[in-house]
């Protein structure tokens, strides 16, 4: 399975995002600059955390214009796998491809710690590797991860099972302690936390390396054992 | 030489003593006239001001410096450079430097303390090195006024701001709080990175004819005159100096980052040196000058992003995010073209000459002229005099007392709650510390620990100082701030490689600040020898004083070290019940300048701890190949607040508790500071072997929860559970944010 | 030339953690009158003369970048400006 890992200006988890699928998962991964106008030699496409144009403006308010996101938005049409972590889920807020915006934490501080999070949802192409409910421990690290969308929108995520995960010791504010949602199709993934910083005991947890380990799977499983 | 600009000529620079105002005496001005053979015009006194201020020249430390070790096997770059180099084999090394920005802080503590911390990570970028981890060392005055608090939130946001947008991981420091720093917190940024010995790179213009480029962010009138104002004492007129103060950009810094760690690769790179202090100035004359050979710059190249600059303007401004390289001529275009993929401003700004000198062309004309080696190197060098204050016979006389305590569990908790000890969590938890997922020990240990990957090695490192010995007993301070750094890098199984020091002192023209700056820097030096760690580089802060209070002497210590197998490293937690706890070290009534005086006294007094560097070095080794051998299960240092702060530290994760027995003076026992002592958890089956190599002595073990002291008698002098422990330690520094003053 | 100045501000209904912080500091000031903060952004944009509908323009440039609509609100002024 071959992974495209984006690099926008000023990201900086790229580098723990390439490291995750190569070294831990085993699987081939390549940086793609964020002028390069085509994915399609990828099977998924992964949006890592930083501060994408310093986050001036807005979280990844920038970064959403940039080339690479034409090609991110065909991909997600065609059914691949999107995950964004972190800013990487703030450019997919600000792209429209999930519904909902950041806010900055409601202490107004950045938080860097591990925290647990619930499985809300172990029905998706990035989670069937957890159990239902099972409570897992990932780190967060980000000043604006305190998520916000109207009572519709929330009715909406809630119906249609769209919240992947959540906080159990809810650390920014958001709303309905969310700290990770889906799309409606299902194949574009956003979260704050980072699972990519949780793939190896040595340092701290591996929690995170089962998403991965779940979107290779069940590619494998549509693509592989088909044929 | 036009005059369109209204500066001042020559003749009214010399008639009004105008360079008085930039920083030069009398004397130094004479000097520059001297060496010119003619009056140095505005610029010209721009030029010497800045560079033969003390923070660019050491002019009033560089005799104290020479004492310093700075040789070893493992040296690679000793002083000098942007920062120091130490081999860490495998031809790889490890680069780290600590540098102040206390002034800047003091005036706006966000930008001030973010700034410091970009300034340091292209100290390391510039030799090559890929930058893995930030540390810092802060000083406040107590949190008790909104001023302070405030200083202390800023600061704490700007360096989480530089650092966490910039994808550097924040990975350790220490705060402490004494009244001293009310008015002058101290703001110190320690970067380490990592690099190919191939990859080395050298702030020089060699190569006569080959090209000067300007690259990164273009140049304001921001920062104009820094390195002179941090050479001053702060006084109430400071906070009018505002504009002095730089605004960082990390993004920007980022970029600027990725783009010369490219551009290291390239074989037409000559020379590259950070913007630091003195901008333009300091990197265009040290780098000739350190090549043997002169710099022509135009002026009328350099980026500008205000209109109307002056080439005083130019070359002082301190705007950020700048390097300055020299490539070979005729290969200006492949460098250009790095920058340009990144987005970065690159350009040609001049060229390296044969004659030694630094003559700056704008709009057609030479507006100066001076002799590279005369600003770089030829700083007049001060040993100012030197008088040992009256306090230090008063308190060499003093006798050792026992302070006076009544309920030692609630000594405990008050000490745990003491800001210096309490928890850090607040601070650290808005750090990225671990970003490029290599932090394996994360803030709150002794040493942090970083993994270097794919490979099984591990690199521990620390910032340390206890300024409070340090004012008591300079020397003896000093011994120890090296001795507890090494401690901290021993408990977490690493070999200590190497020192940077940053010396925060208050003005050295005050004969009893030079004496503490005398006697520190011999203790610093004797211990540095002792225990085998060289001091690659570093920098000094003076002038730390507000209206005539100096801060304590303050030699921050920034210390490395290697590990050379992941599974040596050690935590100080104590990982299982039924485990054994040692103490290593020998427990005196040494009170001075320890956390119980200062809480029960309010103030501190006396001696400090005493230490023999014989000893600390031999248990340090003999810890270090217990560790080695796979005897230990957890290391920690007993430093601040004593042995039963040090066991209550070791069951702060609430895993497991503490059952240990004391002997001899019971409030000794507990809360005395002496040095060279380690608290270990060693497993059963282990003692044998443990006590084969550590002269240690076995108090208690490990128990399923909470912490009950014995006293000789076998009777509980104190016993408390871990989660009361908890809220003292934790719940503290929040908990004085929150107050009212 | 013409100077366009946007300001933006959260919606009424997403709760303002800064203009919270900045309301309770200022009580601790004793500015006891202050009912409610709400910080936003200031932006000022310099504009070439354009024979396209400016309005249309500005709002496009608002709803596209410069305000994310989903928290924020936006307004804006415009002032022609005589080069000197």
């Amino acid at each position: 399975m071959k992974f495209a890992c984006i690099v926008f200006p000023g990201s900086n988890c790229d580098v723990d995002m390439f490291h995750a699928i190569r070294d831990e998962l085993g699987e081939e991964v390549e940086y793609v600059w964020h002028d390069e106008a085509n994915l399609d030699r990828f099977d998924a496409i992964l949006l890592p955390g930083g501060f994408s144009y310093g986050d001036y403006l807005r979280s990844g308010a920038i970064a959403r214009f940039s080339n690479v996101m034409d090609a991110v938005i065909k991909a997600a049409n065609e059914g691949k796998p999107v995950l964004g972590v972190c800013n990487g889920f703030q450019v997919l807020l600000e792209a429209g491809l999930l519904p909902g915006a950041m806010r900055r934490n409601q202490n107004l501080k950045f938080i860097c710690r591990p925290v647990t999070l619930v499985v809300e949802n172990n029905e998706t192409m990035f989670t069937t590797g957890y159990e239902l409910g099972e409570e897992i421990t990932i780190p967060v690290a980000h000043g604006e991860g305190n998520y916000y969308c109207d009572e519709a929108t929330l009715k909406s995520l809630k119906d249609n099972k769209q919240i992947i995960f959540t906080y159990k010791n809810n650390p920014n504010g958001s709303i309905s302690n969310i700290a990770g949602i889906k799309n409606e199709k299902g194949n574009v993934i956003g979260m704050m936390p980072h699972p990519e910083r949780a793939v190896d005991q040595l340092i701290g947890s591996n929690d995170g390396l089962l998403l991965f380990k779940s979107i290779l799977r069940n590619w494998r499983e549509a693509h592989v054992l088909n044929v | 030489m036009s005059l369109m600009y209204k500066e001042p000529t020559a003749e009214m620079i010399k008639e009004n003593r105008l360079y008085a105002d930039m920083g030069l005496t009398d004397e130094e001005f004479q000097l520059v006239e001297n060496i010119l053979g003619r009056l140095p015009n505005w610029t010209e006194t721009g030029l010497f001001s800045v560079m033969w201020s003390e923070h660019c020249s050491y002019k009033n430390s560089k005799v104290l410096l020479k004492k310093f070790p700075i040789t070893g096997e493992r040296v690679l770059q000793g002083p000098g450079e942007g920062a120091g180099i130490i081999d860490i084999n495998d031809d790889q090394a490890v680069v780290f430097k600590i540098e102040s920005h206390n002034h800047p802080s003091a005036i706006e503590p966000y930008q001030g303390a973010a700034t410091g911390v970009g300034g340091i990570i292209r100290d390391v970028f510039s030799m090559g090195a890929r930058p893995v981890a930030l540390l810092n060392s802060l000083r406040f005055g107590e949190l008790q006024s909104p001023k302070v608090k405030y200083l202390f939130e800023e600061v704490v946001a700007g360096i989480a701001g530089y650092g966490n947008c910039i994808g550097i991981p924040t990975v350790g420091g220490e705060v402490q709080f004494d009244p001293c720093y009310e008015g002058n917190p101290l703001v110190n940024a320690m970067c380490v990175g990592l690099i190919d010995h191939k990859d080395i790179q050298k702030g020089q213009a060699k190569g006569v004819g080959n090209t000067v480029m300007y690259v990164g962010a273009s140049t304001g009138r921001d920062g104009i005159h820094g390195a002179t104002f941090a050479s001053e004492e702060l006084d109430e007129a400071s906070d009018e100096k505002r504009p002095a103060v730089q605004v960082g950009d990390p993004f920007m810094e980022k970029l600027l980052l990725e783009a010369c760690l490219e551009l290291i690769k390239s074989d037409a790179l000559v020379g590259i040196q950070d913007m630091g202090a003195a901008g333009l100035t300091s990197s265009s004359a040290e780098m000739a000058s350190k090549a043997g050979s002169g710099i022509e710059l135009n002026l009328d190249e350099v980026p500008q992003r205000e209109l109307g600059m002056t080439p005083y303007e130019m070359m002082l401004s301190e705007s950020q995010e700048r390097m300055l390289i020299v490539v070979k001529k005729g290969r200006e275009d492949e460098i250009k073209e790095i920058f340009d993929r990144w987005g970065l401003l690159s350009k040609v700004v001049g060229t390296v000459t044969d004659d030694k000198k630094l003559r700056l062309i704008f709009k057609g004309e030479v507006s100066a002229e001076v002799p590279v080696d005369a600003l770089a190197e030829d700083a007049p060098v001060y040993h100012k005099p030197s008088r040992e204050p009256e306090y230090f016979a008063k308190f060499q006389q003093q006798e050792e007392v026992i302070p006076k305590v009544t309920d030692v569990k609630q000594t405990l908790l008050d000490l745990l709650a003491q800001p210096t000890i309490a928890s850090k969590e607040w601070v650290y938890d808005q750090y990225d510390y671990m970003v490029r997922t290599n932090t394996v020990v994360c803030p709150g240990s002794d040493a942090a620990v970083l993994r270097i990957r794919d490979t099984n090695k591990a690199l521990a490192m620390t910032t340390d100082c206890n300024s409070r010995y340090l004012y008591l007993d300079p020397e003896v301070g000093g011994k120890i701030a090296i001795a507890e750094a090494a401690r901290n890098l021993v408990c977490s199984g690493a070999e200590p490689l190497g020192v940077t020091d940053c010396l925060n002192y208050g003005n050295p023209e005050k004969p009893e600040i030079f004496w503490q700056l005398e006697k520190s820097t011999d203790g610093l030096s004797e211990a540095c020898r002792e225990l085998e760690t060289p001091v690659i580089g570093g920098n000094v802060s003076l002038y730390n004083e507000r209206s005539g209070v100096a801060v304590y002497p303050t030699p921050v210590i920034g210390m490395v070290g290697l590990i050379d197998d992941v599974n040596h490293i050690t935590t100080q937690s104590f990982k299982n019940a039924g485990d054994l706890i040692f103490l290593i070290g020998e427990t005196k009534p040494e009170f001075g300048g320890s956390e119980l005086q200062k809480l029960v006294d309010g103030e501190i007094s006396g001696k400090s701890p005493s230490i023999d560097l014989d000893i600390e070095k031999k248990l340090q080794t003999q810890l270090l190949t217990a560790i080695r051998s796979g005897a230990i299960a957890s290391a920690h240092d007993v430093s601040e607040g004593g042995f039963a702060v040090a066991v209550a530290e070791c069951i702060m994760d609430g895993k497991v508790g503490a059952k240990v027995s004391i002997t001899g003076e019971e409030v000794t026992a507990l809360f005395a500071e002496s040095q060279s002592r380690f608290v270990v958890s060693v497993p059963r089956d282990k003692k044998e072997q443990f006590e084969s190599l550590v002269d240690a002595t076995c108090v208690g073990e490990v128990v399923d929860a909470g912490l009950t002291i014995l006293n000789e008698s076998g009777e509980p002098v104190i016993q408390v559970a871990t989660d009361e422990l908890q809220n003292s330690w934790r719940g503290a520094i929040p908990c004085l944010l929150k107050s009212k003053a | 030339m013409m100077k366009v100045k946007v300001y933006i501000t959260l919606r009424e209904s997403v709760l303002d953690p800064q203009g919270s912080a900045v309301r309770t500091s200022l009580h601790a000031l004793t500015y006891n009158e202050v009912q409610d903060v709400r910080i936003g952004k200031y932006m000022e944009l310099t504009l070439s003369k354009t024979e396209e509908d400016v309005d249309a323009r500005i709002k496009e440039m608002c709803e596209k970048l410069l305000a994310n609509t989903v928290i924020e609100d936006y307004r804006y002024e415009i002032e022609e400006v005589v080069s000197s």
